[in-house]
């Protein structure tokens, strides 16, 4: 594969404005398969999970999935769309082994959610409207595996394996109208615009929104229109970008890519393209063509689905707020700084600092402990990090902290013992006996024996240089075994110390 | 007299994944010719004003509830498969990029 | 016990319940005869190797004091457009030769669920694209009445079986007249359901829109039992309909008395009447002597208009094939069914589909598959397949405002009575016309019953009066046409089958 020849960024989008468009794949999470009754599941076995309808045996029937029909409708009303009073399936046909069918059962011109749209907001505090043409129900294709030939591509493969586990599973399709004037921020648009479609799908839960097992695929279009020209550029479809940081490269690379062929005085082929994760490029997938002709038409072993509006306002009263009102209305109400809040964001931590805070801690305790010590001990073990423990059980923790009981460094210790299983904050407390000591005595015995033990610091503390004082409190702390208050021994040492 | 070329036949066999010979599409070609006259009539009545009936008993809403039901299991699956590999169905090296 | 096979379903379930006759006897009775005579007729694609054991299962059962439903124990032919898990289900094509579904189509499971035996699978056109069953892969199946005609089709299998007395019941499908047209020329009752009334799930699909399982029998009652057992919503099939359904037994009972036609308003559809020719002399005539008998019956006959069914064999020549392409679809080679790699070039997956599907499928399926997918493609949908959805509309319309006059509409069932094996086979225009008296109840999704209505002077075979209700009224299609049976047979002295050469004649 010869390697493409690319603009500057900077140049490309000083020669062109770049226009964007996305469809977006979401796999719903319900139970079953968008037209029978097989399990809707992750990584089981190969074909455990198939049925005559499913399977495309001759015979087999399709039967709606009411579940999904109502996610589908929450989907579209969250992305503000007009629910379709009537709509249908149809049939878009075309041959390939993982289609069991060999049509996809989809929808056409009657989408169930239609003329919606998203705002992003981008880190510079840009605010872009994204419009959503229609989103609509469809079901997804069974998986192949390329066996012989380089790294398990199609190209070059001895032959390939069909597992129809996936075949049936519902998809939402999300389709945006061009997006333009997004300029030089365009790749950031399309990671904002992806990124904000998933807070969405998993705020309202229809979706396990897991980019990295496909629950959500993103097709960027591309095209570059040269600076004062009315007319559409020649787009590049990229397929399958699956993560955030992925969407954001492609439409970079695309833009990079193109520009570099029109400056040259070439021509953009209209076409699909194939993005390659490792190299993060992109490389020439099928022309798109008059031969594609995908003869849809109406499903005839389906009905048309036809919300009743009551039932599209019980849906409505369900949804969430907007994940990005959601998090304006928190960033404010807490006081976080930008960077602050995008920690707690992009740690996806959201929900548990929110939790943690109506459990009654303080924002900037909830977001310490989340963002920090919990965040490390997840990324060591490999986990998320609300799965160590509750956000009831941080605030408590947290509590203790603000009474004095606990020091911070012991606090450590007790989250140690809750995420071990030991019990609540206050519990684990009592088992370790972590109390921090609070008997004047002992710490005065202690603080007696380390300045004896160390005259020179005496002397320098009593010359007024306080700061020495810190030498001795760590070897308080040492002989307390940590369970001291260092606030509390450093006042007692000045008072010692006769300061 | 309707459009129907040997081109066109060998295009819609090409759609319709049908390896059809040159004396299937010249045949076909007249017979299709000589059939599309006779129902292009259709039209003739199709007038804008006239819905259109895709199911002759009109539903709607007809829905199943999100239940899991027992699929087949892995042998009655793959039973009928002309080839296959361990639990999947075996095919040769395709040719195409993915729709 | 050769008599047994005389029996109407309905005789033969009284006299298994009574204990006069065993099921065991009963079916094999049915083998007996299969295997006496199928070889000339090749009703059956294949016999089942389990009914015996079947048959004994139920009769210990019985023996055993169970509570058994109405045609427990009586044999069935099951048409092989159905899946069946026990049998081979081809659909007549040679793409599925051997293929073993795993799984039973509803209609299947609810014959064992009421305990009926599966005697075998019945020969059809290939995937029911046909009116003759000489687009069979496996080869044609013979008119009891005349080993040189066409049993019809697609259906033929079921019809002949019946009417050769290989069984008293059969299942049939009927997507353009494939239950009734075959009917028609072998002098049996079939009948297709309002469209939703009995489940397709398991039918291997022609046209979604139109397809309907029914039942095939030599008896309106027998036709009704089988009805009750077969019928009822389906959640499996999404086009199913939660109706309530009456009787259609006890229906044809009522019928049976005969007072069903006094005061009746039967409609004659003008343009199924034959009033503009293109009816054989002798169906013309045996039709036109059924209407003065209703009138003497006591029922009123009014003549109905239809004028948009002139468009009906071509809207239906479009919505079918465009369906039925994208139905066979599924038959790949991927997960089921011949797999078939190319003779030169390159094998790939692509080239092995193509390969397969020009080798698996014959040439009516294939003429219809291209002519379908021409009707679909980008630039004609509009003109074909949309126009062809509206005249399906304005032959509602028709049906709405015929129904406004008459209870029942009535026409030949079929133009001509059963013809030469091989006459049309090259002629398809001339075969698709031989759907015209059925086609605009598939259109329309009422339903649609054919009965016997005796010989053509002719030629002496059978000739065929179809019944139409509205959608939903079901029933009184049984009712009439028990009631008009009743007439016929009491004015002939006999049933229509009783003169029937018996088969051995019939080839000489």
């Amino acid at each position: 594969m010869a390697k493409d020849k690319l603009l500057d960024f900077d140049k490309a989008i000083e020669l062109y404005e770049p226009v964007l468009g996305f469809e977006v794949h979401v796999e719903l999470n319900t139970k079953t398969k968008m037209f029978c009754g097989c399990a809707n599941a992750f990584g089981q076995g190969a074909n455990t999970n198939t049925c005559p309808t499913c399977l495309g045996l001759p015979g087999g029937l399709p039967q709606v999935n009411e579940k999904a029909i109502e996610s589908s409708i929450r989907l579209g009303l969250a992305l503000g769309c007009e629910i379709a009073e009537n709509c249908r399936f149809a049939r878009k046909q075309y041959f390939y082994p993982d289609l069991a069918k060999n049509f996809q059962t989809s929808q056409y011109d009657e989408p169930i959610a239609f003329d919606g749209e998203l705002t992003l907001e981008l880190a510079s505090g840009r605010e872009i409207t994204v419009q959503i043409e229609r989103a609509h129900m469809e079901e997804d294709a069974g998986k192949l595996t390329h066996v012989g030939g380089a790294t398990g591509r199609i190209q070059g493969a001895e032959y390939s394996l069909v597992d129809f586990n996936r075949g049936g599973v519902p998809l939402v399709e999300i389709v945006t109208k061009i997006i333009e004037g997004a300029e030089a921020d365009a790749p950031e648009v399309g990671r904002a615009y992806v990124g904000a479609i998933r807070d969405i799908v998993r705020a309202l839960g229809v979706s396990n929104a897991r980019m990295e097992e496909g629950n959500i695929r993103c097709d960027a279009n591309v095209s570059l229109r040269p600076r004062g020209s009315t007319v559409l550029g020649t787009r590049t479809e990229t397929k399958n970008v699956n993560s955030l940081r992925s969407v954001e490269r492609a439409v970079r690379y695309e833009i990079q890519r193109q520009a570099a062929i029109l400056e040259a005085g070439g021509t953009i082929t209209q076409e699909t393209r194939h993005w390659h994760e490792d190299t993060g490029t992109t490389s020439a997938g099928r022309p798109k063509s008059d031969a594609d002709d995908y003869r849809y038409f109406p499903e005839p072993d389906l009905v048309p689905v036809a919300p009743s509006r009551e039932w599209v306002e019980e849906l409505r009263a369900t949804l969430p707020e907007p994940p990005m009102a959601r998090r304006k209305r928190l960033r404010e109400a807490w006081g976080f700084t930008a960077l602050e809040f995008q920690d707690v964001v992009n740690g996806e931590l959201l929900d548990a600092v929110e939790a943690t805070v109506a459990a009654g801690a303080s924002p900037a305790d909830a977001r310490k402990w989340w963002t920090g010590e919990l965040t490390r001990i997840a990324n060591a073990r490999g986990v998320a990090a609300d799965t160590l423990v509750t956000p009831q059980q941080v605030a408590e923790l947290s509590g203790l902290i603000a009474s004095g009981e606990l020091t911070d460094r012991l606090a450590r210790q007790v989250l140690e013992g809750v995420i071990a299983g030991e019990g609540s904050p206050a519990e684990v407390v009592e088992k370790r006996g972590l109390k921090v000591v609070s008997d004047d005595g002992a710490l005065i015995a202690a603080i007696d024996e380390a300045l004896a033990a160390q005259p020179d610091v005496l002397a320098k503390i009593q010359d007024g240089k306080v700061q020495a004082a810190g030498a001795v409190i760590g070897a308080v702390m040492k002989a307390m075994k940590g369970q001291a208050d260092a606030a509390r021994v450093r006042e007692l040492i000045l008072e010692r110390a006769g300061q | 007299m309707s459009e129907i070329s040997t081109d066109l036949v060998r295009h819609l066999a090409s759609l319709a994944r049908i390896d059809l010979s040159e004396g299937e599409l010249q045949s076909l070609t007249g017979e299709l010719a000589q059939i599309v006259d006779s129902i292009a009539k259709v039209s003739e009545v199709a007038t804008p004003d006239v819905p259109a009936t895709s199911h002759p008993i009109p539903l709607r809403n007809v829905f199943r509830p999100d239940e899991v039901r027992p699929s087949l299991t892995v042998e009655q699956a793959l039973s009928g498969a002309p080839e296959r590999e361990g639990d999947r169905f075996k095919v040769s090296a395709i040719l195409d990029e993915e729709q | 016990m050769p008599e047994l096979i005389h029996l109407s379903a309905a005789e033969l379930a009284a006299k298994l319940a009574s204990g006069e006759v065993t099921s065991v006897e009963a079916t094999q009775a049915h083998l007996d005869r299969i295997a006496a005579v199928d070889g000339d007729v090749h009703a059956f694609l294949h016999v089942s190797d389990t009914a015996l054991d079947t048959a004994a299962a139920i009769d210990a059962r019985r023996a055993a004091g169970e509570e058994l439903g109405p045609l427990a124990g009586v044999p069935v032919a099951i048409k092989d457009v159905l899946a069946t898990k026990d049998m081979p289900s081809t659909s007549g094509s040679k793409i599925l030769e051997g293929w073993l579904p795993p799984y039973d189509a509803t209609v299947v499971a609810r014959l064992r669920a009421a305990d009926l035996v599966p005697l075998g699978k019945t020969n059809m056109d290939e995937f029911a694209m046909g009116s003759s069953t000489e687009h069979s892969a496996f080869g044609p199946s013979h008119n009891p009445w005349d080993l040189t005609r066409t049993p019809g089709g697609s259906g033929g299998g079921s019809a002949a079986a019946v009417s050769a007395f290989e069984a008293p019941l059969a299942l049939g499908s009927d997507t353009g007249g494939s239950i009734r047209q075959p009917a028609a020329v072998t002098g049996s009752v079939g009948v297709k359901p309002t469209y939703g009334g009995v489940s397709r799930y398991g039918a291997i699909a022609l046209a979604s829109s139109l397809d309907q399982v029914g039942p095939v029998s030599r008896t309106v009652l027998d036709a009704g039992l089988l009805h009750d057992v077969i019928s009822g919503h389906d959640p499996l099939d999404s086009t199913s309909l939660t109706d309530e359904w009456p009787s259609m037994a006890d229906a044809a009972r009522r019928g049976g008395t005969g007072e069903a036609l006094t005061g009746l308003r039967v409609g004659v559809v003008r343009e199924l009447s034959g009033e503009n020719g293109g009816f054989q002399a002798g169906v013309k005539q045996r039709f036109d002597e059924t209407v003065a008998a209703l009138t003497a019956a006591g029922a009123e006959v009014v003549e109905v208009e239809a004028p948009s069914f002139e468009y009906a064999v071509a809207a239906y020549y479009l919505i079918l094939p465009a369906e039925a392409s994208s139905n066979l679809a599924r038959m790949d080679s991927v997960r089921f069914g011949l797999r078939v790699r190319p003779d030169s070039g390159p094998a790939t997956v692509e080239r092995v589909m193509s390969a397969t599907r020009d080798a698996g499928f014959g040439a009516e399926v294939k003429r219809r598959i291209i002519l379908g997918t021409y009707a679909l493609s980008a630039g004609y949908y509009d003109a074909y397949y949309g126009s062809a959805q509206k005249v399906r509309t304005l032959i509602q319309q028709d049906f709405a405002q015929a129904f406004d006059k008459a209870d029942v509409l009535i026409s030949p069932a079929a133009p001509t009575t059963a013809f030469e094996l091989g006459s049309l086979v090259d002629d398809p225009l001339a075969m698709y016309l031989n759907d015209v008296t059925t086609i605009p109840a598939n259109l329309a999704g009422i339903p649609g019953m054919s009965i016997p209505m005796g010989l053509a002077p002719e030629d002496g075979l059978p000739t065929g009066l179809q019944l139409l209700a509205p959608a939903h009224a079901d029933a009184r299609l049984y009712e009439v046409g028990a009631a008009i049976e009743t007439m016929l047979t009491d004015a002939w002295g006999h049933d229509l089958l009783s003169q029937a050469p018996l088969l051995k004649e019939a080839v000489k």
